[in-house]
């Protein structure tokens, strides 16, 4: 039996499609079985982030629908042994699945997939519901800004009130040189504010914006500095303790950092 | 560099201080699910009840949350005109 992780943020354009591929590429990479759920319905993205946008025939609407099957709607991912996804529909909205009919296809997926990742659309609304419904996990993502971290907050809301998720709290594009002259929150501030577990700190990186252009996640860059972020994550969430380490240059602020945190548990 | 002049000589304050200090505030009320309506409605209350036992300036009757180091409080600032004769 697998595990379904959803990636959510309130605030759309903080990174979860981009953490969802590479996150999902990662795991894959070190061995596991991955499916991804794109569950932005109606804005269908994660098919372009990874670079299969051509290979859709299915997609999630069918499946939950019963007009194709699951295995015909997952897309395989030919440059990894066993990375699959499952895309969103392009011409339908958010109300055309329920909560409980995610449930039942995250489910039905964990007996297949070691991983289950669920990308979610912005908001708070039925998107988000959809997301979350079957996940056993959530990560949030928030950039280091003050509308990004206000919204991470109302979704930690929801999320503990639900209280079968846990989550951990994912920074991205965090810049040391505007952290270092004080004109941005570091991960300190971040932690502090929004209370929750840390397990990766992603800098900005312009290979992300080239990984995005080619469709091949950062992940898969050795040179990345915010593709070598999500090879931690992906270490991290496999359940190994990886410190929170060599992310920016700054010695100071990271010793500090480790202090804080102590290193992530799974 | 002018700016890193201000805030050297302590003029300004680092803008990340400024974004986590409007956060804290922010997020007061966005936890306690307390929307600027309800701040209101609560002011409005408030008022009525002081209002049994003093004459207050309505105009000048202030409600907000504020924070005093580490904990929050909800500071009232009411400015009294006289207090009421007692009837009895
Ligand atoms: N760490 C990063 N460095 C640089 N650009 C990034 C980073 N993370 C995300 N982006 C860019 O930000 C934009 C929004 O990201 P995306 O993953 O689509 O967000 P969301 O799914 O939350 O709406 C994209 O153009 C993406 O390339
Ligand atoms: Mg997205």
């Amino acid at each position: 039996m697998g595990v379904a992780i959803v990636i959510t943020s309130g605030k759309g354009g903080v990174g979860k499609t981009t953490t969802t591929a590479n996150i999902g590429a990662g795991l894959a990479q070190a061995g596991s079985k991955v499916a991804l759920i794109d569950a932005d319905i109606g804005l269908r993205n994660l098919d372009v982030v990874m670079g299969l946008e051509n290979r859709i025939v299915y997609d999630l609407v069918d499946v939950v629908e019963g007009f194709a099957k699951l295995k015909h709607a997952l897309i395989k991912d030919k440059r990894f042994e066993n990375l699959h996804l499952l895309p969103a529909a392009q011409t339908r909205d958010k109300t055309a699945v329920s909560p409980e009919q995610m449930k039942h296809l995250v489910e039905s997926m964990k007996e297949e997939f070691d991983y289950v990742l669920i990308d979610s659309p912005a908001g708070i609304e039925q998107g988000f519901r959809n997301a979350v419904a079957g996940a056993d996990k959530a990560l949030v993502v928030a950039t280091p800004e003050v509308s990004s971290v206000r919204d991470a907050d109302r979704i930690i809301g929801l999320l503990e009130a639900n209280e079968k998720h846990k989550p951990s709290l994912i920074i991205n594009r965090i810049r040391p040189s505007m952290v270092k002259r004080g004109d941005m929150m570091d991960i300190d501030d971040m932690i502090e504010i929004l209370a929750i577990e840390l397990i990766g700190v992603v800098p900005e990186d312009e290979a992300i914006v080239v990984s995005t252009n080619r469709g091949e996640p950062a992940v898969m860059n050795a040179n990345s500095r915010a593709g070598e972020a999500y090879r931690q994550i992906t270490r991290r969430l496999k359940g190994e303790d990886v410190p929170f380490a060599k992310i920016e240059e700054e010695s100071g602020l990271f010793s500090r950092i480790r202090r804080m945190i102590g290193g992530f548990k799974g | 560099m002018f700016d890193l002049f201000a805030r050297v000589f302590g003029r300004e304050d680092a803008s990340k201080d400024v974004a986590k200090e409007r956060l804290r505030l922010v997020l007061v009320h966005d936890r306690a699910s307390l929307s600027p309506q309800a701040l209101e409605e609560l002011k409005n209350d408030l008022m009525n009840v002081i209002s049994k036992y003093l004459e207050i300036d309505q105009d000048g009757f202030q409600v907000d949350f504020s924070r005093h180091e580490e904990t929050m409080a909800l500071v009232a600032n009411i400015p009294v005109r006289s207090v009421k004769r007692r009837t009895l």
